[in-house]
């Protein structure tokens, strides 16, 4: 595995000489990144990306099946239109994480900030995944058209809430987990509670299992039962905005 | 070269800032590290900085800091002071040459004190006389403009990226105890040296991300009571809104800053009776100092630091603290290059300020 240590390296130079190396060696590891834009950004399958430090905003925008995995704290619009691929961050993160994902999946082990999984999309077998570990900020899940979030809600402390306001807001498509009570004035009037079925409950497990791996927690107390699933009360509520159709 | 207007490059400013609690002084080394790594987000059309507790040797008297165009305008500005306030002291602000910093106006200080018995018609205090003194020169004396009237503190500003202004006014050399800092990228008025954040009026200051989509109602209420906005941005008003608000209006600043990023009404709603009646009152009052638009702000006064985003946050905001120090930044990554292993790192919701003051100081 190439080591890059990337302290005062422009983020230009950083991702050129990712991509250099990357025709050579697919496992590649930053060492002391401080705000470097856009790593990972449109790589393929097989690049493997390990960060100690902060990367900066747009973390593996376009990313098209590389693995990312951060130990640290990322920033605002990591996975911004990802394709496919992983991201697993060791730490909390800023907002609009997802924005406009197509597809792979990204694990946050803590809290996430406002506007994630903003417009995030899905087309067939292409439906991207965000899994939170801590809380979220207001509009999770705004204008979402496809795709799930899991919101796990782990070691909150009593005053801090689960979920920000304006959860939903504007939402046609895609799916919102959410471990734990939410009042109902926290969601915008587009999405509307739902039963969990048979494939929701094989879903979540699947994915609190992939988490509590990831990031070495035993999640074995956690109750499918305490998470309540929410969806788009109307799947295609513009199609008249402007004209009948 | 292209005007403005006629070229984009897509950026968003930076704000930085740092206390220390116990009021222990530090040079402004760190400040430029970390507004220098937000550098993306500037486009070298403004960059500056305010310190507080930078002339402790002069700390009664107010420190003017003034661009001049000519000569000819200082001449009739320092009669305009010469008559109103005894100087103490006069000088150029000393200013080393860095080459992407140019153009640069006349940079002149002045340690003043306030000749209080010059306004026959009404008893005003100090700070109203060096407040209406300041709002004259820059609304009459073209060609002049006072970016800094406080006591014990200083802007320091101009055209350029905010590191190579940072070295442009030697830093370095000031020793503060707490400084903020923006990297500026103007989007709706042309980049000058007077228009480079921070934005002060007496002991404030702001440095502000975003873009106040209420400016004029705000502008037209801050006239009400005797300022005047000269300088074409929409950061310059928010500056008056708290300098009204706290000092004229002796508002508590807990209480300032639910004007100005008030609660949404259906929030309202639900809290208890007494204080639905408070934000109510606060909201109807003041409807007109409510600031609308993206903004994330820090606010700098003699008591501490506030740092506030606007209430739905369009703008991103870090804040830090470790041991006596809070950190404010627009990235985490600002923080982190100058501090090490914070004890605690977070991200506070739309409106909800974050208040670090000097030990001793209450909101």
């Amino acid at each position: 595995m190439k080591k890059i240590k990337a302290l005062d390296i422009y983020y230009r130079e950083l991702n050129d000489s990712i991509d250099n190396e990357i025709k050579t060696d697919k496992s590649i590891m930053l060492t002391d990144v401080f705000g470097q834009r856009y790593i990972g950004r449109g790589l393929p399958q097989g690049v493997k990306i390990k960060i100690q430090g902060t990367p900066g905003n747009d973390m593996a925008v376009y990313m098209d099946g590389a693995e990312i995995e951060v130990f640290g704290n990322v920033q605002d619009a990591v996975g911004n239109t990802m394709n496919s691929g992983k991201i697993i961050v060791h730490g909390r993160c800023g907002d609009t994480l997802g924005y406009a994902m197509r597809g792979g999946e990204i694990y946050i082990e803590g809290n996430v900030g406002y506007r994630v999984g903003i417009h995030m999309k899905e087309y067939k077998k292409m439906k991207p995944l965000i899994v939170v570990g801590g809380k979220a900020g207001d509009f999770l899940g705004e204008y979402m058209a496809g795709g799930a979030i899991i919101l796990l809600a782990l070691d909150l402390a009593k005053d801090e809430e689960i979920v920000g306001r304006f959860c939903g807001t504007g939402i046609h498509g895609g799916k919102i987990y959410i471990n734990g009570k939410v009042d109902k004035y926290k969601f915008g009037k587009e999405i509307e509670k739902v039963s969990l079925d048979k494939e929701d409950i094989v879903f979540l497990k699947r994915h609190i299992d992939l988490y509590s791996k990831f990031f070495k927690k035993d999640l074995l107390h956690l109750k499918i039962e305490s998470f309540s699933k929410y969806a788009a009360v109307n799947k295609n509520p513009y199609a008249n905005m402007y004209c009948a159709n | 070269m292209l005007k403005e207007g006629e070229s984009r490059i897509p950026s968003g400013c930076a704000i930085s800032g740092i206390i220390d609690k116990k009021g222990k002084r530090f040079n402004g080394e760190e400040i430029i590290k970390s507004i220098a790594l937000m550098h993306e987000r500037s486009n070298g059309l403004g960059g500056g900085f305010a310190a507080y507790g930078i002339y402790p040797q002069y700390k009664e008297l107010y420190s003017f800091h003034i661009f001049y165009d000519n000569l000819s305008i200082k001449t009739q500005v320092e009669d305009f002071l010469a008559k109103h306030f005894e100087i103490e002291s006069a000088g150029n602000i000393p200013t080393k040459s860095v080459p992407n910093i140019e153009d640069q106006p006349l940079i002149w200080r002045y340690f003043v004190y306030p000749k209080i018995y010059m306004s026959k018609k009404e008893v005003i205090d100090e700070d109203e006389f060096t407040f209406r003194c300041v709002i004259k020169i820059n609304r009459e004396y073209k060609g002049a403009y006072i970016f800094s009237s406080g006591k014990n503190m200083g802007a320091f500003k101009g055209v350029g990226y905010p590191e190579d202004i940072g070295e442009f006014f030697m830093l370095d050399r000031y020793e503060a105890y707490m400084w903020t800092a923006h990297g500026r990228f103007p989007t709706n008025t042309p980049g000058w040296w007077g228009g480079a954040h921070p934005f002060t009026m007496l002991n404030w200051s702001v440095v502000h991300n975003g873009e106040i989509s209420s400016y004029d109602a705000n502008r037209h209420f801050v006239e009400m009571f005797g300022y005047k906005c000269t300088l074409q941005t929409d950061t310059e008003v928010i500056t008056y809104l708290f300098d009204l608000l706290i000092r004229k209006h002796k508002m508590p600043m807990d209480k300032a800053l639910k004007a100005v990023a008030s609660p949404f009404w259906d929030d309202i709603e639900r809290e208890s009776k007494e204080i639905q009646n408070e934000l109510k009152s606060i909201r109807i009052v003041y409807s007109s100092a409510l600031i609308n638009g993206p903004f994330s702000i820090i606010l700098g006064c003699q008591k501490g630091m506030i740092a506030l985003n606007d209430r739905i946050k369009l703008r991103s905001m870090v804040i830090a603290e470790k041991g006596d120090r809070t950190y404010v930044a627009s990235e985490e990554s600002a923080i982190r290059i100058i501090c090490d292993n914070p004890d605690r790192v977070w991200s506070p919701r739309g409106g909800e300020a974050v208040i670090a003051l000097l030990e001793g100081e209450n909101k």
